[in-house]
């Protein structure tokens, strides 16, 4: 029994198991966005020319520069609204019994889990012009004629929040459950008030969670081309469909490449903005 | 006086933050519950609420030989896909689960980025790949871009769930005789095979849901279920979608109930 080989550690495997997922990903994933790239370079459709000038058409035409900017903002909406309802739900889950914390989670769930397609199309049942918004504001006598609330930006917003709010509850929810419940109470009996003691206190102790859920908010939120498509309709461009117009129906794979490019980098830009804001919350907790 | 005072201010904010999650979690359900609802109208239009019930739309549903056949398509390319998922993923978890070196921080920032970059960007940048080294657009070019989309699910959920595992059980395994190999199969796997199902499922349920890449690597004679869907919304609003909806609806509902039991999936996702 003195030849086991003790040194070796039989509690981890050999990089080894990783290869084939990293050959996997090199050939199908880091392979094609670096020939996306390569393909941006080029002024000329058949991928020629060498050059700078897909980037110089996007950042010099002010309609390129609208689409990115709105699609830019839509994030940041669609993310304040899913903060604004998410919070209240990680809280809520908190207080009550693990049944019904089962069934919050669950509902919270559902829509993560269930087709876009469908979830967008509800939307469209729920916004329409003869849909339940517009049907109970005139059988109410509040309305005359229907609303446009389809292919409005208040459309879009509130049917991407939804669609995306599991990504935000739920780190939330994992955020507010490492937070010691002491603190809360040490809080209150210092004299501080409820809306003092969560704005001091648990806001601030919840913020990696908040910033996890924010960066899977946003991103998912500017790249969820179904629910802007259908729910804003064609008065309204996103960098996904622009993207998609480019490729599929011009053809124009150069600057459809350039346009990705740009949009890849603009996600990442964001990501790590929140990422760093992530680090220094964590220092600050930690202080 | 303060303390009467400090009980109404506690009261006011127990009062917003409860109503502002009541509020949420009826916006959160209340979509799928008005498809399921309109799906069952006996008229024409999605006007809510219907003027009637009948099951008209699923007898219709039973008969649409395009989604059927699209719907056929998306289950085989997302069962292909989550099974190379999961044998990808899970070799890797293991790999990258217990070592916090720089490159396996690395690998696992990789094997995680297609959550977070643009899935539309990779279908179009896979596209341009496969045509450029001749290979034509076909069920496999979706299985692979698919996967790539999907083991991320795979590779998280099983890094979890060997973050729970014991070490101690593995090295009194090993002080025991076992061989690395028995180990895995009788003490790691039996382990972790929640967390590998869980992982699986979400994969499964996020390529059947898959537009953009599919949209990209797809044959024209590969109807894919949610473009087909999707098309079918852009041109006319079909009651039919509304009942194939209501289908999706409640067969996501079965199958997260059967994965609550067998994996604990709600905790799962909120540790």
């Amino acid at each position: 029994m003195g030849a086991a080989p003790a040194s070796r550690d039989v509690t981890s495997y050999g990089m080894g198991l990783a290869a084939p997922l990293a050959l996997f990903f090199l050939l199908f994933f880091v392979a094609p966005l670096l020939q996306l790239f390569w393909l941006s370079l080029h002024n000329d459709t058949a991928g020629l020319h060498w050059g700078l000038g897909q980037y110089l058409h996007f950042l010099t035409d002010p309609f390129s520069l609208g689409v990115l900017g709105s699609t830019l903002l839509l994030g940041a909406e669609v993310t304040a609204v899913c903060l604004v309802l998410g919070f209240p739900i990680a809280w809520l889950y908190q207080r009550v019994g693990p049944k019904l914390q089962t069934i919050i989670i669950l509902i919270v769930l559902l829509p993560l889990l269930t087709s876009v397609v469908v979830r967008t199309f509800a939307w469209i049942v729920i916004l329409g012009r003869q849909g339940i918004i517009n049907a109970a504001l005139q059988s109410l006598g509040i309305i005359d004629t229907p609303l446009k609330l389809l292919y409005t930006q208040f459309g879009v917003v509130i049917a991407l929040a939804q669609v995306q709010m599991p990504l935000m509850t739920l780190p939330l929810i994992t955020a507010l459950g490492r937070i010691d419940s002491n603190l809360d109470d040490a809080s209150c009996s210092l004299g501080a008030g409820s809306w003092r003691t969560f704005f001091r206190i648990v806001l601030p102790l919840s913020l990696p969670g908040v910033i996890a859920g924010c960066t899977l908010t946003y991103a998912a939120a500017i790249t969820a081309f179904i629910t802007q498509s259908l729910v804003g309709g064609g008065q309204m461009l996103f960098m996904p469909m622009y993207l998609y117009q480019q490729a599929s129906t011009l053809q124009n794979w150069p600057f459809a490449a350039a346009i990705s490019i740009i949009f890849l980098l603009a996600v990442l830009a964001v990501v790590s903005v929140f990422t760093t804001l992530g680090r220094l919350s964590r220092g600050h907790g930690g202080a | 006086m303060s303390g009467r005072r400090r009980t109404l201010e506690a009261l006011s904010f127990e009062l917003v933050m409860t109503v502002i999650a009541l509020i949420a979690l009826i916006i959160i359900i209340a979509p799928s519950l008005v498809v399921l609802i309109v799906s069952f109208t006996s008229g024409f239009s999605l006007r809510f609420p219907p003027p009637g019930y009948s099951l008209r739309w699923y007898v219709e549903l039973w008969n649409a030989w395009q989604l059927h056949f699209a719907a056929k398509n998306s289950l085989i390319v997302a069962l292909w896909a989550t099974g190379l998922s999961v044998v990808l993923g899970v070799a890797a978890a293991l790999a990258i689960s217990r070592s916090r070196t720089l490159s396996t921080r690395l690998l696992d920032s990789l094997f995680m980025s297609p959550l977070v970059l643009p899935a539309l960007a990779f279908g179009l940048a896979a596209l341009m790949l496969f045509s450029l080294v001749g290979l034509p657009v076909s069920p496999l070019t979706l299985v692979i871009g698919h996967t790539v989309v999907c083991v991320p699910y795979v590779v998280r959920n099983t890094v979890a769930a060997l973050a729970q595992l014991e070490p101690t059980l593995l090295e009194s395994s090993a002080v025991l005789g076992a061989s690395r190999l028995y180990t895995f199969r009788r003490i790691v796997l039996p382990l972790i095979r929640p967390g590998i199902i869980a992982g699986a499922f979400i994969a499964f349920m996020s390529s059947f849901d898959n537009v953009p890449v599919s949209l990209f690597l797809r044959d024209a004679a590969t109807d894919m279920l949610p473009i087909r869907m999707w098309q079918d919304l852009e041109g006319k609003l079909d009651v039919t979608i509304a009942a194939l909806s209501g289908v999706l609806i409640m067969a996501t509902v079965a199958l997260v109930a059967v994965m609550e039991r067998v994996t604990g999936l709600s905790r799962r996702l909120t540790n």
